[in-house]
């Protein structure tokens, strides 16, 4: 586990190499994000774990989801070196699945709960292959896992926000994969929706898959998540959570700006 | 009817039908992307690259303007980025700035040009000229048949059949990576599509079909040709497929009663001249538009604006 104060120049544990890490299913070295002239995430290193479920955690603004997009391409790193399972990026998608903020489309678009789901399926449709049964099939039974399969015909306006989400999990478990990215899947949905999420991601990891959830909510994280990730632009703590999941990184990452009976409630470690 | 029709109004409603086929492809994407505005865009910027076509070769009917007009779409979208980022500023903004000033540089350059002795001026730019296109050597339905009089069809046909038919193979092949990227960027993205690259091809083809339906519509009213079918189709259904159908059967729907409406309407109803043709399609496009933002089944969002 390495450490780094937010914004200091604290004590510095240094990251492993790059080669040393070809199996990990994701590894970043010095990552930084700039919007403008301020930094979103500065050098930040991260390593997960094979098989681990790691919950990306941080105060509003944090760069949390900055961190997310910029690992796969969907916004540009000025610095930083990415790879899943040993290999960039660009040769690793396949192996990749994300779910994105909810909130990040438009729901009024025309389309149907099963032809979002099928969107999983492009990489292995290409540009013309025509959707066959067997693909439909597939499609059907990751709208199963997530209790959606009635909803196939459904518009997705038509949806509740809960119902929207697993969709989006739905459309990520089409895409069978081995690391799944996901952008705050927990946020605004029903409990019934957030206990069949975390059903179905506890169900990836029994299968010996990796899972990273940016997370909100640090109430759940103990219950969720075996590995955590706390990031405040710079990297806090990282690690499993019995040992980085702390009062005092919490207290580093959120600026002393949590509540002491909050402090109480997480049953904190580490002291 | 039948010889005077193919003569006189074949040509020009076949036109206008492929043009707002043409246009309403590209728009659905462009309608659901919320860049409707950058057909607008673009239906503006392409006047000064039609204007410096013609200059530079001396025709009026000939590539030479499509090529111009496709460059200053071209030039346009990269003004339009590049104000964006210097500027620092959003882009309707920066894309007022880019389509206004260049529409009147355009205007500038035709107005000191020496166009008078062809037929480009201002009013044909901005309105279109869809009832002269006639074809002469027609002598009835037959001639659709005879090489001669075939070879006698204004070749702004032809053109505009083209663009039309790529518009559509750029749709069906694109389809997949034009449907995902619009509704979802960023899983695009993850997925190894290049939106940028989809987005940009999207744009110039948008400016391939105003470019070609400039003959038809003109410069201005080209703009509801990319809007009115497509908006019109979204309140028809809730799937894409569906919903790009739709927006071809309301485009050529519009060009034909729109032609026909220009043509014989104000005879009918006691008038003395027929009324400007690209000025009825639009018309009707936007009644149909009207009509299906009241009466469609699905004119209620469903959902929520995304951003918030």
């Amino acid at each position: 586990m390495s450490l780094r104060m937010p914004f200091g120049r604290g004590e510095e544990v240094a990251a492993a190499p790059l080669a040393e890490l070809s199996d990990k299913p994701l590894a970043v070295r010095g990552l930084t994000v700039s919007y403008g002239q301020k930094p979103a995430v500065f050098s930040l290193d991260m390593t997960i774990e094979d098989g681990s479920m790691t919950a990306i955690i941080g105060p509003n603004g944090a760069g949390k989801s900055t961190t997310l997009k910029a690992v796969l391409g969907i916004v540009p790193r000025l610095s930083g070196v990415v790879t899943v399972y040993g290999r960039p990026l660009a040769k690793s998608r396949r192996r990749i699945a994300y779910v994105p903020q909810r909130a990040s489309v438009d729901w009024d678009f025309p389309t149907r709960v099963i032809d979002v789901v099928l969107m999983g399926l492009a990489r292995e449709l290409g540009l013309l292959r025509r959707v066959n049964a067997g693909h439909r099939q597939r499609a059907f039974d990751c709208l199963d896992r997530v209790g959606m399969r009635d909803f196939a015909d459904r518009q997705i306006g038509q949806l509740s926000g809960g119902q929207q989400q697993r969709v989006f999990l739905a459309r990520a478990l089409a895409q069978g994969a081995d690391l799944y990215l996901l952008d705050e899947p927990f946020a605004g949905v029903d409990a019934a929706t957030e206990r069949a999420i975390i059903d179905v991601l506890k169900t990836l990891k029994a299968e010996g898959r990796t899972v990273v959830a940016v997370h909100h909510d640090l109430s759940t994280v103990r219950d969720y998540f075996d590995h955590v990730m706390m990031i405040n632009v710079h990297k806090v703590a990282e690690g499993p959570v019995a040992e980085a999941f702390t009062e005092e990184h919490l207290q580093s990452a959120y600026g002393g700006r949590l509540a002491a009976n909050l402090m109480d409630q997480l049953q904190l470690g580490g002291h | 009817m039948g010889a005077e029709f193919v003569m006189l109004s074949l040509v020009p409603i076949l036109i206008g039908v492929l043009a707002a086929v043409a246009c309403a492809l590209p728009g659905n994407f462009l309608v659901l992307r919320r860049q409707a505005l950058i057909g607008d865009a673009i239906s503006h910027v392409v006047l000064p690259g039609i204007v410096v076509g013609f200059l530079l070769s001396g025709t009026v009917s000939s590539w030479a303007m499509m090529a111009g007009a496709a460059g200053a779409a071209v030039v346009a979208v990269l003004l339009i980025e590049l104000i964006r980022r210097l500027g620092r500023i959003e882009p309707g903004a920066a894309m007022g700035v880019a389509f206004t000033s260049m529409f009147a540089f355009g205007v500038l350059l035709l107005e000191q040009s020496d166009t008078s002795s062809v037929h480009l001026d201002v009013q044909h730019a901005l309105y279109g000229n869809l009832e002269s296109l006639i074809w002469v050597e027609a002598r009835g339905w037959g001639s659709l048949l005879d090489p001669v009089a075939l070879a006698g069809l204004p070749p702004e046909l032809p053109r505009i059949a083209i663009v039309a038919a790529l518009m559509l193979v750029f749709t069906v092949v694109f389809w997949r990576p034009l449907k995902i990227s619009t509704f979802d960027e960023g899983f695009a993205r993850v997925l190894g599509m290049r939106t940028n690259l989809i987005g940009f091809a999207l744009v110039i083809m948008a400016a391939v079909a105003a470019v070609a339906a400039f003959d038809a519509v003109g410069s201005i009213i080209v703009i509801a040709m990319f809007i009115c079918p497509p908006a019109a189709a979204r309140l028809m259904t809730n799937r894409l497929e569906h919903q790009v159908l739709w927006s071809v059967a309301f485009a050529i729907f519009s060009a034909v009663v729109g032609y026909v409406a220009a043509g014989y309407g104000p005879l009918w109803l006691g008038a003395d001249d027929a009324v400007s043709a690209a000025g009825m399609i639009a018309t009707v496009s936007g009644l149909v538009l009207a009509i299906a933002a009241l009466y469609a089944p699905h004119r209620h969002r469903s959902g929520a604006p995304a951003d918030g």
